[in-house]
């Protein structure tokens, strides 16, 4: 009686160890952003972001009764660092998937890692390279240069707009804008009559902009990141060019106009819908996406809740997508990735396919511009 | 001599046989750019430690031998064997020749020369586009093989890379216990009393100096065909001044000393990271009592370390 007793228990015991062991088998992905270094402005956010979707998915049961467990390492925004940590992720931490890293020159360099390794990879840096052409495991979620330049000149076109110049910085951004500033503009009429570059650091752009005051332009287009073009936006001002001042997504937030002030009055962007997710009207199929990430965003960090940290969520939430229609291996991850079909995001409505790994169209951007020292919505 | 070959064989095995002990891990991956950096780090204490002639543009000699190697490989479809031999060649007959004028100058003068060459080449790595790639560098660059053996994988690399950091350091071992570096530590502690004894210190300056380039294009093409991606980045101002770092903090004037420098820098970052966001303060704090407490590197700090500790323990029992 007794070892009948005690056997029954042990058995009972072990089949409770078993399914809670089953319950418990969490999914590993990994994470590597640029937190510190010159690109910490993308790695930061991206991070918070990261850790803040797979903290609501787990408190809501999980995926499929699995737990995401997130392990997130800064790369410093440095390449070599980057590979050795991607390294790291699929041999001893032995993720799924990895979403990262920030910057387009970290992404491709972790590119022949991912694809050797067979683990899929989900950049969160928007340079063209990364995608085109497509590697069988590396998506995106960050939107295309060529859709934003797109969205520019499709409003030029237009406003009849023919003689551009063009005014870009020399980093890795600003040349992948430049290339697709100067291939499409023919494809819209456009010419580009003077093309001008300024550096990373630079604090005074009043030369080429003088340049191109004598050349007289009917748009002045510039691309980079805080804070060069908001130095831009103050030496066009000081110098009364009366010009349309046009800017890239690299500075679509609200950052931008606390550096230029009164001097952003005016200037116009093609910026992914987060940065104007309250004044899209009902009808948008990215609203509901957009105000539950914004929200939270806002509750977790007490911070505006940029499209850096759009990116990481669209990775975050294309991954569970993926899970929950099957995938539990890389393998079947990176298959159920690439069936992602409309799915309603923050940097625009995902479909991958075989032949496009970037997955957006050019619905995602609308045109904004600064009015009464906020961002509106250009119709 | 017999104990300085005795040393560098036991040194080799230990090498060797490190992969057994990470079998797999990502350290392995790591350890390979502990090899690339050794080199690079002897490159440079040969010309600081030995010479007693500093440069801070280094990276850019190492950006220089990836790019020749990269472009060559990559866009003109050369054998990546073909084209590490023909950067370092041009790398160092492009040293020698800066070499000359760079050369007379001392002291700060010497630093600031420097520093401004690996900013052209950086900026030149930068700006031509349509050759480098940019700023969004060059992918795609093949890796090297020999027959059917393609070095693509972390042990095969970690043998390949350190087969030359192992010939590198034979080599230099070899050239500072020589007449040369014999000249190379007269010109160092007074280049006058040098010329005085009949060493050609200009010469042997630029000499040394085109060494030390063709060594770090060496551990640049390396770099290159290891990582197959290369981008200006790696090669910039910051570079230059981490592997100063690990010569000063390795023992200058000391071969192994730049390895444990090497070993030191590349490492403990992957060690701190279990720290979190405290990593970067540790790493900083670790390096500032090094340098106070150790001015001699590791190479002497840690001997003198054991033998203080050694003493105070015999002290107490006596």
């Amino acid at each position: 009686m007794r070892i009948r007793v005690i056997s029954s228990l042990i058995v009972l015991g072990s089949l409770i160890v078993a399914t809670a062991a089953l319950a418990a088998a969490p999914i590993k992905i990994g994470a590597l952003f640029a937190v510190t270094g010159p690109a910490s402005f993308l790695g930061e956010p991206e991070r918070n972001s990261a850790k803040m979707v797979v903290d609501e998915i787990n408190a809501a049961g999980g995926v499929k009764g699995h737990k995401l467990e997130l392990v997130v390492y800064d790369t410093s925004g440095d390449a070599t660092k980057a590979v050795q940590l991607a390294t790291r992720l699929i041999k001893d931490d032995k993720v799924l998937a990895i979403i990262g890293p920030s910057t387009t020159g970290e992404s491709m360099a972790v590119i022949p890692v991912a694809e050797k390794d067979h683990i899929p990879l989900i950049s969160c840096s928007a340079g063209i390279k990364i995608t085109e052409p497509v590697k069988r495991w590396v998506f995106k979620t960050a939107q295309n240069d060529t859709l934003a330049v797109g969205r520019i000149y499709q409003q030029l076109q237009k406003q009849r707009v023919r003689r551009v110049s063009i005014l870009t910085v020399s980093d890795g951004f600003g040349s992948s804008g430049r290339e697709q500033l100067k291939a499409q503009a023919a494809r819209f009429g456009i010419t580009v009559v003077s093309d001008d570059t300024y550096g990373p650091k630079d604090t005074d752009m009043t030369a080429q902009l003088t340049r191109i005051r004598g050349i007289k332009p009917d748009a002045i287009i510039c691309w980079g990141t805080n804070p060069g073009p908001a130095v831009i936006a103050r030496n066009a001002r000081q110098l009364g060019l009366k010009i349309p001042l046009y800017m890239s997504h690299g500075v679509s937030s609200r950052k931008f106009i606390e550096l230029a002030g009164d001097a952003a009055e005016g200037i116009r962007i093609p910026s992914g819908k987060v940065l104007v997710a309250g004044l899209l009207p009902k009808s948008d199929p990215q609203k509901k996406s957009l105000m539950t990430f914004v929200k939270d965003y806002q509750r977790h960090y007490h911070a505006e809740g940029d499209h850096f940290a759009g990116h990481a969520w669209d990775a975050v939430m294309l991954l569970k997508g993926a899970i929950e229609r099957g995938g539990n291996s890389a393998a079947t991850i990176r298959d159920q990735l690439e069936k992602t079909r409309q799915f309603h995001g923050i940097g625009g409505t995902f479909t991958y396919s075989a032949h496009d790994h970037a997955g957006l169209g050019k619905d995602a951007f609308v045109l904004v511009e600064v009015k009464g020292r906020d961002w509106v919505i250009v119709k | 001599m017999h104990r300085d070959l005795l040393k560098f064989m036991l040194f080799a095995a230990m090498i060797l046989a490190a992969p057994l002990a990470f079998q797999g891990g990502y350290l392995m991956n790591v350890l390979v750019f502990v090899g690339i950096n050794t080199m690079l780090a002897i490159g440079l204490n040969l010309l600081l430690g030995y010479c007693g002639q500093i440069s801070l543009g280094h990276a850019g000699f190492f950006g220089l031998g990836a790019y020749l190697s990269g472009v060559l490989s990559t866009t003109y479809g050369w054998n990546p064997w073909q084209a590490m031999p023909l950067a370092a060649v041009v790398v160092g007959s492009l040293a020698f020749l800066i070499g000359f004028p760079i050369l007379k100058l001392k002291g700060h003068y010497l630093a600031m020369a420097t520093l401004g060459m690996g900013i052209i080449m950086y900026i030149v790595f930068n700006e031509t586009i349509d050759l480098t790639g940019g700023p969004s560098g060059l992918s795609g660059i093949p890796n090297l093989s020999i027959g059917s053996l393609d070095f693509d994988s972390d042990v095969s690399s970690y043998y390949l890379i350190w087969s030359f950091t192992l010939a590198t350091i034979l080599l230099t071992l070899n050239l500072a216990n020589s007449r040369v570096g014999r000249a190379l530590r007269a010109v160092h502690d007074s280049e006058v009393a040098a010329r005085v004894m009949g060493v050609n210190a200009r010469l042997l300056k630029v000499q040394i100096f085109a060494l030390s380039a063709v060594i770090s294009s060496l551990a640049g093409s390396l770099y290159a065909h290891t990582m197959t991606f290369i981008s200006p980045a790696s090669f910039g101002f910051n570079f230059s001044i981490e592997l100063l770092t690990m010569v000063v903090i390795g023992g200058l004037g000391s071969i192994y000393g730049s390895f444990l420098g090497a070993a030191l820098l590349t490492l403990l970052p992957e060690f701190l990271r279990a720290a979190q966001d405290y990593d970067i303060i540790i790493y900083g704090g670790l390096l500032m009592l090094m340098v106070m407490f150790m001015p001699g590197g590791l190479v002497r700090g840690v001997p003198d370390l054991f033998r203080r500790l050694l003493k105070k323990g015999g002290d107490r029992h006596a």
